[in-house]
């Protein structure tokens, strides 16, 4: 029931996406057909997108064919590949999820214990640490703490191999596609040293986005534990005497895994948007990467489809995180 | 708010927390390399050398300089214009629509609310930079389109935020008297309610800047708006990150630091202005 009814709160967001969308694309100051046609095209080429676009429509009439094309999973053309934009995004959407998974599964690992033991023993070192990884995430362009990383870690220490891509193809042979992310089809592939090396390539830039989600999450991990572990029903645990590990674990952060969980829609637009930069330091192969040089050689298709792809991505990583609010926290159940 | 008072809280806000004296200082820096940088560096930001390629820091060139020769320090010095000058016209603008779009929701509720806040609610459901990126797709290639779409993914924060702010001042005696003495609701909002939602505004203002400064910086990483040889600091990474494999490691670590140096002051600075507008949330 519940379930259902978030499902039909994520649809207002989805229509609002498609609007805009279609808006950034077709209801613009200037010609629509001349960005599609790109900028080599002449006065014929551009009246024959015109045509084939139905760009000579109404708006009301364009949104309707936009729908069906959306239906249809077309999204046009890309003027640089020559590709169907659908297929070349699913193609380099693989490589995105996988940098992006990995870098929330970072960010969490790190930030959640860190904002526990900050609100455990304020003003310690791990407290002190916590504020400056905070502060830094919430100053550093990612795509400077990229560079910097890159610049230690693979040209003066040579820790890292060098940040080109998801595998270095010279040595090691892409695992067949399964899923689509390297270090599951390597081992299932049952090709360790392939897993080894694509697990080298993806540290460093998964760390780099890492660090910029960790800032809001560590913040809001300490603030919700110092609410939860001042509030009445941690001082009934206490004086209880039930077990510290009982009382912070099964007390105090199960009821701030909900102020955790709100903030992590800001933590998932964070890493969409700076996954971004993030492809373009590291040279990954991804949706992102394609975009960008979509956007400079103004193949308009592509970047709308782009845009389309992330936005809805977004809304449902929105939705599942609200399932799992749902799921964790009775409060949530209780409200409606 | 007594003027006393203020004093007090600023030397308190000072005292309390010597970052926010520092930023207070780095604050008045920045302003100063904005509107007096040009005069003051020592090479023209745009003048390239043959003779004097990528060279390391040195007396003469305190941050180096980059593969045309020009000289790092004068272009990261001029570069704060542009950088400060984009975020300043995108918070400004997105202050003002924001602030208008969410008082008239907030003060007039109804279908308007509903409408405005459907229009936050689509720009957010956007991973904000991607929007970002769209929309400088889609009117074309500027420093000015830049502007306007760091303006556009900032709007729903303050529309929200005043929204919020109006809506527990609405029916406040002091407003119901202001309309009692015959003032229409154009008339309450602007010189009743909004004058009183100012200084936590503000507050709002300078930590938006420094977000409003990574992302405009962002956009002219990857290649958007900011044309070289233009100095700024986005791009001038992005140009610099080409030589990162040969340990030309200055060309791109001065302009990184400026942006983190300026987002980083605007971030200090908000935290302060919080403490003195908004004592209870001291930390």
């Amino acid at each position: 029931m519940i379930v259902l009814r978030r499902l039909a709160e994520a649809v207002p967001s989805l229509v609002g996406v498609v609007i805009v969308t279609f808006l950034l694309s077709h209801a613009l100051p200037g010609d629509p057909a001349a960005y599609f046609a790109g900028p080599a095209a002449n006065a014929e080429s551009v009246a024959e997108v015109r045509r084939t676009l139905g760009l000579d429509r109404s708006l009301p009439v364009q949104f309707g064919y936009y729908l069906l094309d959306l239906a249809k999973g077309d999204l046009g053309h890309s003027l640089t590949t020559g590709q169907p934009v659908t297929s070349d995004l699913l193609q380099r959407l693989p490589a995105s999820m996988e940098l992006t998974l990995a870098a929330l599964i970072v960010a969490i690992a790190v930030a959640l214990p860190l904002g526990i033991v900050a609100a455990l023993r304020p003003n310690s070192l791990a407290d002190h640490f916590c504020r400056l990884t905070v502060t830094i995430g919430a100053a550093f362009p990612t795509f400077f703490v990229g560079l910097l990383l890159v610049y230690l870690l693979y040209f003066k220490l040579g820790l890292v191999p060098q940040p080109l891509g998801r595998l270095d193809e010279i040595y090691f042979t892409p695992p067949p596609t399964v899923t689509g992310f390297y270090l599951i089809d390597t081992l299932l592939n049952g090709d360790v040293d392939a897993f080894r090396a694509a697990l080298s390539q993806l540290i460093l830039p998964a760390v780099s986005l890492a660090l910029f989600a960790m800032a809001p999450l560590a913040r809001m991990t300490r603030a919700a534990m110092l609410t939860a572990l001042g509030s009445d029903f941690v001082r009934t645990a206490r004086a209880n005497g039930l077990p510290a590990r009982k009382v912070i674990f099964t007390y105090a952060l199960r009821s701030a895994m909900l102020s955790i969980v709100n903030v992590m829609g800001m933590v998932f637009s964070f890493l969409l948007g700076s996954n971004v930069l993030i492809e373009q330091v590291f040279g990954w192969p991804g949706i992102g990467a394609y975009a960008v040089s979509a956007v400079i050689a103004s193949d308009y298709a592509a970047v709308q489809g782009f845009v389309l792809m992330m936005a809805i991505l977004y809304v449902l990583l929105n939705l599942a995180v609200d399932l799992a609010a749902t799921a964790i926290d009775p409060r949530v159940r209780f409200e409606s | 708010m007594a003027v006393s008072t203020l004093i007090r809280d600023t030397r308190y806000a000072f005292g309390q927390n010597p970052l926010t004296l520092m930023a207070a200082i780095l604050f008045v820096f920045l302003v100063a390399c904005a509107l007096l940088g040009p005069t003051l560096v020592p090479y023209d930001p745009l003048a390239s050398d043959a003779m004097a390629r990528m060279q390391p820091p040195s007396l003469g060139h305190p941050f180096g300089t980059d593969s045309l020769g020009r000289d790092m320090l004068s272009r990261t010095i001029v570069a704060t214009r542009l950088d400060l000058g984009m975020a300043v016209f995108a918070v400004a603008l997105s202050f003002v629509v924001g602030t208008a779009m969410g008082a008239v929701a907030g003060y007039l509720g109804g279908w308007m609310d509903k409408v405005i806040g459907r229009i936050f609610d689509t720009i957010m459901a956007f991973p904000l930079f991607v929007l970002a990126m769209g929309i400088v797709a889609a009117l074309g290639n500027s420093v000015i389109n830049i502007v306007i779409a760091t303006a556009v993914i900032n709007l729903p924060f303050y529309g929200r935020f005043a929204r919020a702010e109006v809506n527990v001042r609405r029916d406040l005696a002091f407003i119901e008297a202001a309309r009692m003495g015959g003032n229409g609701p154009m008339s309450v909002m602007a010189r009743h309610i909004v004058p009183n939602i100012l200084p936590p505004m503000m507050v709002q203002i300078s930590l938006n800047m420094g977000w409003a400064i990574l992302n405009a910086a962002g956009l002219s990483f990857i290649g958007l708006g900011v044309r070289p040889p233009e100095p700024e600091w986005g791009i001038m990474v992005s140009e610099g990150a080409a030589y990162i494999f040969s340990g030309e490691w200055w060309t791109f670590v001065f302009p990184g630091m400026a942006l983190v140096l300026a987002v980083f002051c605007f971030n200090l600075l908000g935290d302060g202005l919080r403490d003195m507008i908004d004592p209870r949330r001291r930390t």
